[in-house]
């Protein structure tokens, strides 16, 4: 009766190539002929092109701007100010944290590089030449740029808009630059627990102001169909659907009448979260000029303005007995959140996961308090492959461990076993109120320190030290939460963050699935249909995967903070069972026997003892079109909205080696060793790649990027002349590793893994190098970890040259 | 601005547009050829997302103008399949061994390959990663990357000693 009746059960589970197969990517066909379809290669007939005038100042105040020389340029079509965008209410919009931005600058620049004007041109060129002709008159105004500065009380006052406003948002402020205060955790037992404690540590650690940096910038076209009423809106959008949403809220246009479509997008991280004054600038646009407009932001605009991640500045605490058991954690942080509070994230809390900060230790007592101000940078932030503060969280933990176990004098290895929480304590409650939900840390770590022979490491440091040379050992062992989440926890504008997929199996028995999130090279098309490939026992290749457009997808809260396998991935299993579950009563009807008589094997449902009377889906499919049992409906498809019960929290334990060069101050990574634990693996081939890329950006992170500005707040190195991307030479080589410990409520055990490497890499890094100094009484060091700087670290303990 | 004729090779085929002569050649060859391959990453030339092959060498198109290809021979990812049609050694390199996630970085990094292997039929490890640190890839940490260069030398030099 099938095509698949001879084949062996493992022939069979072949052909399905579901999950755990390391299947190569349906994506690659377009992308390595040069026909994937991005944001710039969209060409609308009768398509022009809007950028931006932008202030050379971090503050200053408009006087005027002249745009008449500007539109009288042939080929400039229209100049826009705020003033054209007030009558609309545009000028400004509301940003997520309940703060407002500035779409274009109403009277006053806030930071540099911030949008001034938006020209629309015929071509790119006509544009240039349009930007460089507006005239804006400023009156230069002090430049805040030390956060600690901020609440001073001769600081200049930035936000003039909300400066007599005791709320922006997100709770009550204490000066015209304050955001908000957020506080967690019971402050008098964690206060007790130092008290007591035999030992105590402190250090000040800074995570610097850094940029996600996708390859591909981000950009728009908008095209509004005039007779018709309707808005298309091409863009980089890492969460489609709430873009269409942001936008009918903004702009008064019915949801309907929007279409919204994400095209193939180059990378993100985070960085295309965000809802940018390009994207509202060039739906005016089209909307005044009844023609399509594209806004593609250059390399330096990207750097310079559509989001940073981090600029953390944090002040952690340990408390512990004299063998290292950790009995208290105590963070202040304070948070620069640049010229508008516009951070791009989906939780109720203004710093997000921060409070995932005991990490993966069983730590009694615990407080966090985050202070949020203005400077005059650029807003923000995001975060840049992780979930929304985790990073950061992870950092703080991870050096902290190493500094009370310098201070204690217990291994670096050891003293992480001793504080793990353990496998029996799963699931386990945080003090900061998580509840992780399994893992298995101990195995992990001791899996990795027998596979670098970290005995013979240690050895080989100290054997260098006596020949006075640098060898560092860094760990990192960290615990992510990701798969945002739980609507309880967690909304865009009060929308829950479920995530969907819809699949509909055709008459042939090949399908299409549409999901509510987008890939930005994740390899969603592969991997989703892999799921539904086992689930439903379909080849994968025979499953379409669509993401990205809103007339055609069911919504959902798209692609960040590693949420689509979590939440996607399981609202793709609940549909399929969804559908297995009709296919059963059809296959029933046609085997003539119940239900109840049937079991399932990989692709078909076989009666029990009588394994030559089968179904195969394929069968089945046809047979949904075509005679279904009475009270059925015909047809065989279905929907999930999938609103998880809970966060999943993929762990690792990673090791780094480095060797630093004392008279120069490189530092060269000799061995890096990454275990991932992401629950239930569904495609390894592509889970490593997640993995490499991941640390290659954590080292990128921590070796060399950073967004710095003068005292005058003007932004340095905002260009790849300055901003350090590692290149194939400078790239360390990755060594990967995988233990499974699967999530117990996701329907298939998986937890998302793509930024669990950025989040454990930085540490693991960052830990490497203070490890070098070690023992010379060296704690910490504030990242990146340049030459320049590490040589000044060697130059002041005399040991430079 | 006025623009002047330019004629081209590209992709084997003869073409003519007309040009400002500050156009840049990537402008020109995916505003006016319509081939999108190349892409824009920073129009700095530090990225190399928009590497091509211009007579034998490889440049970034952002850093050229289309005037200054007038004659020129130029090959972009659209031109790397076989006469056949086929994938070439290095498209198919990259797909077995996961050389790209979003793509972006792709068609220049196979151009940038392609002239690697004619210069270097057989590089090692260290010579890949020299030869293609003039492009920028945020995604993969470049380790498939080369391996995908190394699978497209193995596969010609097989076929190369196969003729002989
Ligand atoms: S766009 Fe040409 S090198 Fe980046
Ligand atoms: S695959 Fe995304 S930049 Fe290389």
């Amino acid at each position: 009766m099938s095509d698949t009746t001879e084949m062996t059960l493992e022939q069979r589970e072949a052909t399905i190539g579901g999950i755990g197969c390391s299947r190569r990517r349906k994506e690659d066909i377009r992308f390595i002929q040069g026909k994937g379809n991005y944001v710039d290669d969209v060409k609308l007939p009768g398509q022009v092109f809007g950028d931006f005038v932008r202030s050379p100042h971090a503050h200053a105040r408009i006087k005027s701007i002249d745009t008449e020389k500007s539109k009288a340029l042939p080929g400039v079509l229209a100049v826009l100010t705020a003033d054209d965008l007030k009558p609309l209410n545009l000028h400004w919009m509301p940003t997520l944290a309940g703060d407002s931005q500035a779409v274009l600058a109403d009277e006053k620049v806030h930071f540099q590089n911030q949008e001034v004007a938006f020209v629309i041109g015929e071509d790119r060129y006509a544009v240039s030449d349009g930007v460089q002709a507006v005239e804006v008159d400023y009156e230069d105004l002090p430049a805040l740029v030390d956060p600690k500065r901020a609440l001073a009380k001769d600081a200049p006052v930035l936000r003039e808009d909300v400066a007599a406003k005791d709320n922006v948002g997100q709770g009550p402020r204490k000066h015209p630059n304050h955001i908000f205060t957020w506080d967690i955790g019971d402050k008098g037992e964690t206060d007790q627990a130092f008290s007591g404690a035999a030992v105590t540590v402190k250090e000040e650690i800074f995570y610097h102001r850094v940029h996600p940096c996708p390859l591909e910038p981000c950009g728009c076209v908008a095209s509004m169909d005039k007779i018709k009423g309707e808005l298309t809106l091409y863009g980089t959008f890492q969460a489609p659907h709430v873009i269409r949403t942001v936008v009918s809220l903004i702009s008064g246009l019915p949801e309907h009448k929007i279409r919204v479509i994400a095209p193939d997008i180059g990378g993100g991280f985070g960085n295309k979260v965000g809802a940018y004054a390009g994207y509202v600038c060039a739906t005016v646009a089209t909307i005044v000029l009844g023609r399509p407009v594209k806004w593609v932001e250059s390399r330096i605009d990207n750097l310079s303005t559509t989001s940073f991640a981090r600029d953390y500045h944090m002040t952690g605490e340990l408390a512990a007995d004299k063998d290292g058991r950790i009995t208290g954690l105590r963070v202040n942080v304070l948070a620069d959140h640049g010229a508008f509070n516009s951070h791009a994230q989906p939780s109720k809390w203004p710093a997000g996961f921060f409070n995932i900060v005991t990490g993966s230790y069983d730590i009694p007592a615990a407080y966090v308090s985050v202070d949020g101000v203005y400077t005059n940078k650029a807003p923000g932030g995001v975060a840049y492959r992780c979930s929304f503060r985790v990073t950061e969280a992870s950092y703080l933990i991870e050096r902290m461990i190493d500094v009370l176990a310098q201070k204690v004098g217990v291994d670096k290895a050891e003293i992480r076993l001793r504080n793990f929480v353990k496998p029996e304590q799963f699931p386990y409650k945080s003090c900061l109120d998580w509840e992780y939900d399994s893992g298995d840390y101990h195995t992990a770590l001791n899996k990795v320190l027998d596979a670098v022979g970290y005995k013979a490491l240690r050895e080989e440091q100290a054997e260098k030290r006596k020949r006075g040379e640098l060898m560092g050992i860094g760990f990192a062992t960290f615990t992510e939460i990701v798969g945002a989440g739980p609507s309880r926890n967690c909304d865009i504008l009060g929308i829950g963050m479920f995530d969907s997929c819809e699949i509909r199996i055709h008459p042939t028995g090949s399908a299409v699935a549409r999901l509510g999130t987008k890939s930005q090279g994740q390899g969603h098309e592969t991997t989703y249909a892999q799921i539904i490939a086992t689930e439903l026992g379909l080849p994968s290749d025979d499953i379409t995967v669509e993401e990205g457009d809103t007339d055609t997808a069911p919504y959902g809260l798209g692609t960040y903070g590693s949420r689509s396998t979590p939440v996607a991935g399981a609202a793709a299993a609940q549909a399929a069972r969804k559908i297995r579950a009709k296919a059963q009563k059809i296959a029933a009807h046609m085997l003539e026997v119940a239900e109840g008589d049937l079991e399932w094997e990989i692709d078909r449902f076989k009666v029990k003892g009588l394994p030559e009377k089968t179904a195969t889906m394929k069968q089945i499919a046809f047979a949904a079109y075509q005679s279904v049992p009475e009270g059925l409906e015909p047809g065989l498809e279905a929907v999930n909205y999938y609103d998880p019960p809970n966060f999943t929290y993929p762990f690792g334990a990673y090791l780094c080696v480095v060797d630093v060069d004392r008279l120069t101050g490189e530092v060269k990574v000799r061995r890096f060793y990454a275990l991932d634990d992401c629950g239930t693996r569904i495609n390894p081939m592509i889970i490593e790649g997640q993995v490499h890329g991941g640390l290659a950006e954590a080292f990128g992170i921590a070796m060399g990027q950073e967004l710095t500005f003068d005292e005058n707040g003007n932004i340095q190195g905002a260009s790849l002349m300055d901003y350090f991307l590692p290149t194939a030479v400078e790239t360390p080589v990755w060594e990967t590793d995988h233990t499974v410990t699967p999530s117990p409520h996701h329907p298939i055990g998986a937890k998302g893994v793509g930024e669990s490497p950025n989040v454990g890499g930085v540490s693991a890094i960052s830990n490497a190098v203070v490890d070098a100094f070690a023992h010379l009484g060296v704690t910490h060091m504030p990242m990146p970890h340049t030459p320049w700087r590490v040589w000044k670290q060697c130059e002041a303990l005399g040991i430079g040259e | 601005m006025n623009k002047t004729a330019v004629k081209m090779t590209v992709n084997g085929q003869a073409v003519e547009g007309k040009a400002e002569p500050r156009l840049l050649l990537i402008h020109f060859l995916r505003d006016e050829l319509g081939l999108t391959g190349p892409h824009v990453g920073c129009e700095t030339s530090h990225c190399g997302a928009c590497t091509v092959d211009l007579d034998g060498k490889s440049v970034k198109s952002c850093t050229v103008f289309a005037v200054q290809a007038e004659g020129a021979n130029i090959t972009t990812v659209e031109g790397m399949a076989n006469a056949d049609g086929s994938l070439s050694a290095l498209q198919e390199g990259f797909m077995q061994e996961h050389g790209l996630q979003c793509g972006y970085c792709t068609p220049g990094m196979i151009m940038r390959a392609h002239r690697l292997l004619q210069e270097n039929p057989n590089p090692s490890e260290a010579e890949i990663r020299m030869g293609i640190a003039g492009n920028l890839c945020r995604c993969t940490g470049y380790q498939n990357i080369v391996k995908a260069v190394r699978y497209a030398a193995d596969k010609l030099n097989g076929q190369r000693e196969a003729a002989e």
